[in-house]
């Protein structure tokens, strides 16, 4: 018999401090092992559940590896058509203004082919929320290089790291629609370890309450790992990460109740 | 000082095996397992009953395979 180093007694209703959301449904995430998606799902559906908005709220879902969201958030979801997130969310929300609309996209969705989109909803203020997974590459086709891919970085379409002369630079969506009128919070988080997963709830939080004060687009952006397009291991993807992505995309808030923070 | 003491139940079917909690987890407490689950993925398992219930590897882990309790002793 192996010891399972189970402790039966202390497993009681009052002592629970954490299981997985009911927002959140049984389906299994068809996410790689690791991936940052899942995790932000789960921050998406916690904060929905705490605020109890469940029945009021209409999710988007985009393009990319999170298309099946609607399978997995147990909500009123909608797909969009590539990178069309923000103008469908712009349709529901004018529509059904007391309901709380977000979108769920990733880089080659938001800043790839929706950056039209994603400019003029934000620059016309809708009240939305868009929460934004950044890993740089096009994580569900195969790894090739996205808009947001490094300076160097290496991808299937990039073999030997991208060439800034040929192939152009990445692009800083998230600072450029802070500087729109119509964004109210931009921010920037990561969910690789416990303490920046708490402070993305935080934020994703905030922007949800946010919609309540119909103010304008609340921006979090997400930068996530990509273990199967980065061709690491999880917690080597994460390494990596940390020592690049972030230098280059640093974490924190840009922009707070309108006002630039930085 | 009231001693704190916790548990996680892992679900280990739906684990992937990332090993991101094996890293989160102050205590040690997890470790990845020889065995496979069905879809093939080494899971995540206790070796040793040192848990304290900080639900650290709960908040990590993308699949939100772990449930955490807490208790004073």
């Amino acid at each position: 018999m192996v010891e399972t180093f189970d402790k039966p007694e202390i497993r009681t209703p009052e002592n629970l401090v954490y299981s997985k959301t009911k927002v959140l449904t049984d389906n299994v995430l068809s996410y790689c092992p690791g991936c940052g998606h899942g995790t932000t799902h789960r921050l998406v559906a916690e904060v929905i559940e705490e605020m109890g908005i469940q029945n009021n709220t209409i999710g988007v879902a985009p393009v990319g590896c999170s298309v099946l969201a609607y399978n997995f958030f147990d909500i009123d979801m909608q797909q969009a058509a590539h990178g069309r997130a923000p103008a469908l969310a712009t349709a529901i929300k004018r529509l059904l203004p007391e309901r709380f609309v977000f979108t769920y996209q990733g880089d080659g969705d938001l800043a790839a082919i929706g950056t039209a989109e994603t400019i003029h909803a934000c620059n016309r203020g809708e009240n939305i929320v868009i929460i934004f997974v950044n890993n740089g590459i096009y994580g569900m086709t195969g790894g090739q290089m996205a808009p947001t891919t490094l300076p160097g970085m290496p991808t299937s379409t990039s073999p030997y790291g991208r060439d800034t002369q040929i192939m152009g630079n990445p692009l800083k969506i998230t600072e450029l629609v802070a500087q729109l009128p119509g964004t109210y919070m931009v921010t920037r988080q990561a969910v690789h370890t416990p303490a920046a997963v708490r402070k993305a709830k935080k934020a994703i939080r905030q922007a949800f309450e946010n919609q309540i004060l119909n103010k304008g687009v609340s921006f979090v952006e997400v930068v996530s790992n990509c273990n199967s397009g980065w061709k690491l291991p999880p917690v080597k993807a994460n390494e990596w990460m940390v020592n690049h992505m972030f230098p280059f995309y640093p974490l924190g808030d840009i922009k707070i109740n309108g006002e630039m923070v930085k | 000082m009231a001693k704190i003491t916790g548990d996680i139940v892992i679900d280990i079917e739906r684990c992937k095996g990332c090993e991101v909690c094996t890293t989160a987890c102050p205590q040690e407490v997890i470790a990845m397992s020889k065995e496979v689950n069905s879809k093939g993925y080494n899971y995540a398992i206790k070796v040793n009953a040192n848990c304290i219930g900080c639900a650290n590897c709960a908040v990590v882990c993308p699949d939100g395979v772990i449930t955490v309790y807490r208790a004073k002793v």
